[in-house]
């Protein structure tokens, strides 16, 4: 198998960056109610996550080590910055709703993660793959957990009616505990499928 | 020159520790709240060390963003500014409690450094920015907040110390998995409180 394509499957599946690093965890539960800014959500941190790996790659040898954490802070947020101009300019409605959520991608655990884990280590272009897999990653299990979370909770998907007026929303879907329970439940699912894949080698 | 919610500054601190907790509300802070809550003492030395970080960086950085940040229209760089001033303060708070409690430096570790990529701190920041708060209600919403997160941390610590001594949780359930539906009972429980005050 290719680097690229070993270091995509581990982004996406083997070594994902939610069930199996436990990272990013407070943007996947705080947008997750809505599956439209859920996947802006997306292409913002997979957004970051590349171009900050590919960046902080390159640069690798020349950041001193001293320094090294407050410079990969300040890339990152660089690149959040141009997703904040970007969703303010063409999504203005969507970035009001995100509020304070786009500029905490920055504190997003996933970027600093893999800039310190792969990026520190590898060259830019695998860094660059490793951060669109790691989004990716955590890119669809999030869409999940917003398909779930809007349905039962809206009874809607993309704000768009799909049950008709029988069905009574769980308003617990839309509220902060659904979020928690169902990242368990997920975990819980991936973890038993891991020891069972496990017990059969 | 600043609109400020009218919201009185008692409501405002039992809100910010109770109805929208920082935490179990707008989910932030999670992932050294998830690792440290293991154990009850370094519960202790983060809440504190947290709250006293988003109290001083949101007084802080109210002063810059209202001084110099608005002044200069230079707001496209505020989460650059921002993120600097949390870093500066954050090494400041550690050379103090370095000189002044060595155990509980030795404690804290390598999770004093990571208070800088804390979310609830640049997120209590980002809310009293969006929020458009005045001088008072920033620092009185930081260090409220800042309480929350540690109020959240030291019951979630307990119950921990209380689940580990018992073995009946499946085994892919361990960790991560119960811990986060620990949380998601401590949040609707706390939804609980939503009727008394509400500040958004």
């Amino acid at each position: 198998m290719s680097p690229a394509k070993k270091v995509m499957q581990e982004g996406l599946w083997t070594n994902n960056p939610i069930f199996v690093q436990v990272l990013g965890i407070c943007s996947t539960l705080a947008v997750t109610n809505n599956l439209r800014n859920t996947l802006i959500m997306v292409v913002g941190v997979t957004f970051a996550t590349a171009m900050g790996s590919l960046t902080l790659s390159a640069l690798k040898d020349f950041i001193p080590r001293k320094v090294r954490m407050i410079v990969q802070v300040l890339v990152l947020s660089f690149y959040v910055i141009i997703v904040d101009i970007l969703l303010r300019a063409y999504l203005p409605a969507a970035s009001k709703q995100l509020g304070p959520y786009v500029g905490l991608i920055i504190t997003n655990c996933i970027l600093m993660g893999r800039a310190e884990a792969f990026a520190a280590a590898n060259k830019p272009w695998l860094s660059f793959v490793d951060g669109i897999a790691n989004g990716l990653g955590y890119g669809w299990v999030l869409v999940v957990l917003a398909i779930i979370r809007e349905f039962l909770g809206f009874g809607s998907l993309f704000g768009l009616k799909i049950l008709g007026d029988g069905f009574t929303p769980w308003t617990i879907m839309v509220m902060a505990p659904s979020a928690f329970f169902l990242v368990a439940l997920a975990l819980w699912a991936a973890n038993t499928y891991k020891a069972k894949l496990g017990g059969k080698k | 020159m600043i609109d400020a919610p009218n919201v009185g500054l008692v409501s405002l601190f039992f809100a910010s520790i109770l109805t929208s907790n920082i935490l179990l509300a707008n989910f932030l802070g999670m992932c050294s709240f998830i690792s440290i809550s293991k154990d009850f003492k370094s519960s202790m030395g983060l809440g504190l060390a947290v709250t006293m970080v988003i109290g001083i960086c949101s007084a802080v950085c109210w002063a810059v963003l209202y001084f110099i940040i608005k002044p200069l229209g230079i707001e496209y760089l505020s989460f650059i500014i921002f993120i600097i001033v949390i870093a500066a303060v954050v090494q400041m708070l550690e050379m103090i409690i370095d000189r002044f409690s060595p155990s509980l430096y030795m404690a804290l570790g390598i999770f004093l450094p990571l208070i800088t990529v804390n979310c609830a701190v640049l997120g209590v920041i980002l809310f009293m920015q969006i929020r458009s708060y005045n001088f008072l209600q920033a620092v009185v919403f930081g260090f409220g907040s800042g309480a929350g997160w540690w109020l959240a941390i030291m019951l979630l610590a307990a119950i921990r110390t209380k689940l580990d001594a018992n073995n009946a949780v499946p085994a892919g359930l361990k960790g991560t998995g119960i811990t986060l539906i620990t949380i998601g009972f401590m949040a609707m429980a706390f939804i609980g409180f939503s009727g008394m005050i509400a500040v958004q």
